[in-house]
C-alpha cells in the first residue's frame, strides 16, 4: 500500500506539463459543480416535487394534456 | 402540441444540447482512437527494445493527456442537462440511461484513474510489462466508457427490451440484453469507436507530415505515420463495413430518416443511390414545402436497394409513402399513426383519471387494456405520434441531414484513399519528397473532425422529432422552464468551450513545436 502512495506522490511531483493540465481540470472541475450545477442547473422535477409519485402525476398530467 | 411549450424554448434547448454534445465530441474521438495507436507503439517497444519506439509512444502519450485534461467531464454538462432542460424525458426514460451511465462512471473511474497513472507515472518503475498492460486497458477502458452512453443512445434511436409503466410514467427494463446487445447498439458502438480510431490516424499522419515538411525528427514522424497508416486504414474498411450495417438497420427502425440521407421523396422499386446533389433554395415539391427538389444530382441506378435489402430492385419508402402510407407495402399512414397515438395518451388520461376519481374498477380494467399486447402493439407503439398535430412535424430538416450524411461519405471515402497513400509513400521511401501530399496530409485533420460532426448530425437531426423513436418527441420531453435561462446557459456554455478549445490547441501546438524531446509528463 504505502509503495502504491509513494507511486502516485513522486509522478504528481515528477509532474511538469502535468502540473497545467491538474490546474484546468479542477478550475474545469469547479466551475462545473460549484457554479454551473448548484446555480444554474437544478434538477425541475426534484426542485418541484416532493415525492417520486407527485413528479409520475406531473409527468403523466403533461403528457396527457394533448388532445 | 405546440401549447405544451413554446417553440423558442425547445429550439434553445436543442440548440444547447447541440452545442454542448459537438463540442464534448471535439475531445472524444481522439482519445478513443489515440490509446489504442499508443498501445500499438509500445507493443512495438516491448517486442524491440528500440528506445526510439519509446520516444514515439512517449510523444503520442503526452499529446493524448493533453486531450484527456481538456476533454475529461465536459460529458457532464450533457447529464446536468437532461435533469434541467429535459426532465420530462429523464424521466419517461427512467433506469435506461442511469443504468448504463453510472456503469459508465465507476467503469471510467476506476479503469482510467488506475490504469492512465501507470501509463504517466509507471515509466522505468513498473516493468515493461505491466506498463504495456495498462497502456492496453488504458485503450480498453476508455473505449468501453464510450459503449454505455451509445447503448443509452442507441434505445432512444430503437426503443427495445423495457416496458411503459403507466403508473410512473417511466420506461422499466425487462431484459437488459435486449437493450445492450440491441443490433443498433452493437452496430453503433462499433461505427462511433472506429471513426474515433480514424480520426487519430489522420490525426497522427497530419501532425507527423508538419515535422517531415520542417524537417525535423523525420525518422519519428514516418515510423508514426506508417503505424498510424496501417491502423487508420484498417479501422477505415471496419468503419465502411459498420456503416452500411448502419445504413440497414436505419432502413429497418428509422426509414424516415434514411429518406432524409438520401433526399428520397417518392420511394419506388430499384431506388438509386445519390452520390451528390444540391437543393433548390426556392422550388418545392408542389404536395409539400419541406421537401426541397433537387437543383443536380449523380445518381448511381438500383443502388440504394441492393444495399438494403441485397436485391437491386426492392422496394425502399420516400418521405411521401411514410406520411401518406403505402396499402401495397404495408406502411401505415402519419394520419393513422397519429390516431393510435392519441388513442394510447387517452387511454393513459382515462387512467390516471379513474384512479385520482377513486374509481378503482374502471382503473384497473384500463390498465389491463393498456398493458395487453395488442394494445402496446397497435397503440403505444404510436405514444409519441399523439403529440403531433401535422404531419409536418414527423419530417426532419431534410436538406441538412443530406448534406451531412454525403459530406461524412465523401470524406470517410478520401480517408480511406489516404490511408493507402500514406502506406504506400511510407514503404516506397517517397513520403518526404512529396510535399504537396504533406500538406494535403495536415489538410487533412480539420476535415476528419467535420466529418465526426457531419456524423452525428445525421444521427440526431436525422431522428427529429423523436427524442425516444415513435414514444417520445421532442417538443414532449423538454421542461417547462425559463426560455431566457436557456439562453443565459447556451451562451456560458459556449464561452467556457471555447476557452477550452483554446487551451487544448494553444497546449498542444506547444507541445508539438517542442516535439519529442523529453518524456516530463
Amino acid at each position: 500500500m504505502k509503495k502504491i502512495i509513494r507511486f502516485y506522490i513522486d509522478g504528481f511531483k515528477g509532474m511538469t506539463l502535468g502540473r497545467t493540465l491538474w490546474a484546468i481540470i479542477l478550475i474545469k472541475l469547479f466551475i462545473l459543480f460549484f457554479v454551473l450545477k448548484l446555480f444554474f442547473f437544478p434538477d425541475f422535477l426534484k426542485k418541484n416535487f416532493n415525492t417520486d409519485k407527485e413528479r409520475s402525476m406531473h409527468v403523466i398530467e403533461n403528457f396527457t394534456k394533448t388532445k | 402540441m405546440n401549447e405544451i411549450v413554446d417553440l423558442s424554448l425547445i429550439d434553445w434547448s436543442r440548440g444547447q444540447f447541440a452545442l454542448t454534445a459537438l463540442y464534448h465530441w471535439l475531445f472524444v474521438p481522439l482519445t478513443l482512437g489515440i490509446t489504442f495507436i499508443l498501445a500499438i507503439m509500445e507493443t512495438i517497444y516491448y517486442k524491440t527494445g528500440n528506445e526510439e519506439w519509446k520516444k514515439i509512444t512517449k510523444f503520442w502519450m503526452k499529446v493524448f493527456g493533453i486531450n484527456f485534461a481538456i476533454g475529461v467531464a465536459t460529458g457532464i454538462i450533457l447529464e446536468f442537462q437532461f435533469g434541467t432542460n429535459w426532465s420530462y424525458y429523464s424521466w419517461f426514460v427512467g433506469d435506461i440511461f442511469g443504468a448504463p451511465l453510472a456503469i459508465e462512471g465507476i467503469m471510467a473511474f476506476f479503469m482510467e484513474s488506475t490504469f492512465i497513472a501507470v501509463m504517466f507515472f509507471g515509466w522505468d518503475k513498473v516493468s515493461k510489462r505491466f506498463h504495456l498492460v495498462s497502456t492496453w486497458l488504458t485503450a480498453i477502458g476508455a473505449n468501453l466508457s464510450a459503449l454505455w452512453i451509445l447503448v443509452a443512445n442507441a434505445w432512444m434511436q430503437n426503443p427495445v427490451g423495457t416496458k411503459f409503466n403507466p403508473d410512473t410514467a417511466r420506461n422499466e427494463m425487462v431484459n437488459f440484453w435486449d437493450v445492450f446487445l440491441s443490433p443498433l447498439a452493437v452496430n453503433k458502438f462499433l461505427h462511433t469507436i472506429s471513426s474515433g480510431f480514424v480520426l487519430a490516424g489522420v490525426f497522427i499522419i497530419g501532425i507527423s507530415a508538419w515535422f517531415i515538411l520542417k524537417k525535423r525528427e523525420v525518422i519519428f514522424a514516418k515510423k508514426s505515420i506508417l503505424v498510424a497508416a496501417i491502423f487508420g486504414f484498417l479501422s477505415s474498411l471496419f468503419l465502411v463495413t459498420t456503416g452500411d450495417g448502419s445504413a440497414r438497420l436505419v432502413a429497418l427502425k428509422q426509414p424516415m430518416k434514411l429518406a432524409a440521407m438520401e433526399g428520397l421523396y417518392t420511394g419506388k422499386n430499384g431506388v438509386g443511390l445519390v452520390a451528390f446533389g444540391i437543393f433548390s433554395p426556392t422550388r418545392t415539391d408542389p404536395e409539400n414545402s419541406k421537401l426541397k427538389e433537387f437543383i443536380f444530382k449523380i445518381e448511381i441506378p438500383n443502388v440504394l436497394s441492393y444495399m438494403i435489402h441485397q436485391d437491386a430492385n426492392a422496394f425502399v419508402p420516400g418521405v411521401k409513402d411514410l406520411i401518406n402510407g403505402n396499402e401495397k407495402e404495408k406502411i401505415l399512414s402519419s394520419a393513422d399513426k397519429i390516431s393510435r397515438g392519441k388513442m394510447a395518451i387517452e387511454t393513459l388520461r382515462n387512467y390516471k383519471n379513474s384512479l385520482t376519481e377513486g374509481r378503482k374498477d374502471e382503473a384497473m380494467q384500463l390498465r389491463e387494456k393498456f398493458m395487453s399486447a395488442d394494445f402496446q402493439d397497435n397503440y403505444f407503439k404510436y405514444f409519441g405520434y399523439g403529440f403531433i398535430t401535422n404531419s409536418s412535424e414527423l419530417i426532419p430538416s431534410i436538406p441538412l441531414v443530406f448534406y451531412s450524411f454525403h459530406i461524412m461519405v465523401i470524406l470517410g471515402t478520401w480517408f480511406l484513399i489516404f490511408f493507402i497513400l500514406s502506406i504506400y509513400l511510407v514503404l516506397k521511401g517517397e513520403l518526404t519528397r512529396q510535399r504537396l501530399f504533406l500538406r494535403i496530409a495536415i489538410f487533412t485533420v480539420p476535415l476528419v473532425y467535420i466529418a465526426q460532426m457531419a456524423g452525428w448530425t445525421v444521427a440526431e437531426v436525422g431522428r427529429q422529432p423523436w427524442v425516444v423513436q415513435d414514444l417520445l418527441p421532442t417538443m414532449a420531453a423538454v421542461s417547462k422552464i425559463n426560455a431566457g435561462a436557456v439562453v443565459v446557459t447556451f451562451w456560458l456554455f459556449a464561452l467556457i468551450f471555447t476557452i477550452l478549445l483554446i487551451a487544448e490547441v494553444k497546449i498542444m501546438t506547444t507541445q508539438i513545436k517542442i516535439g519529442p524531446k523529453d518524456g516530463g509528463h
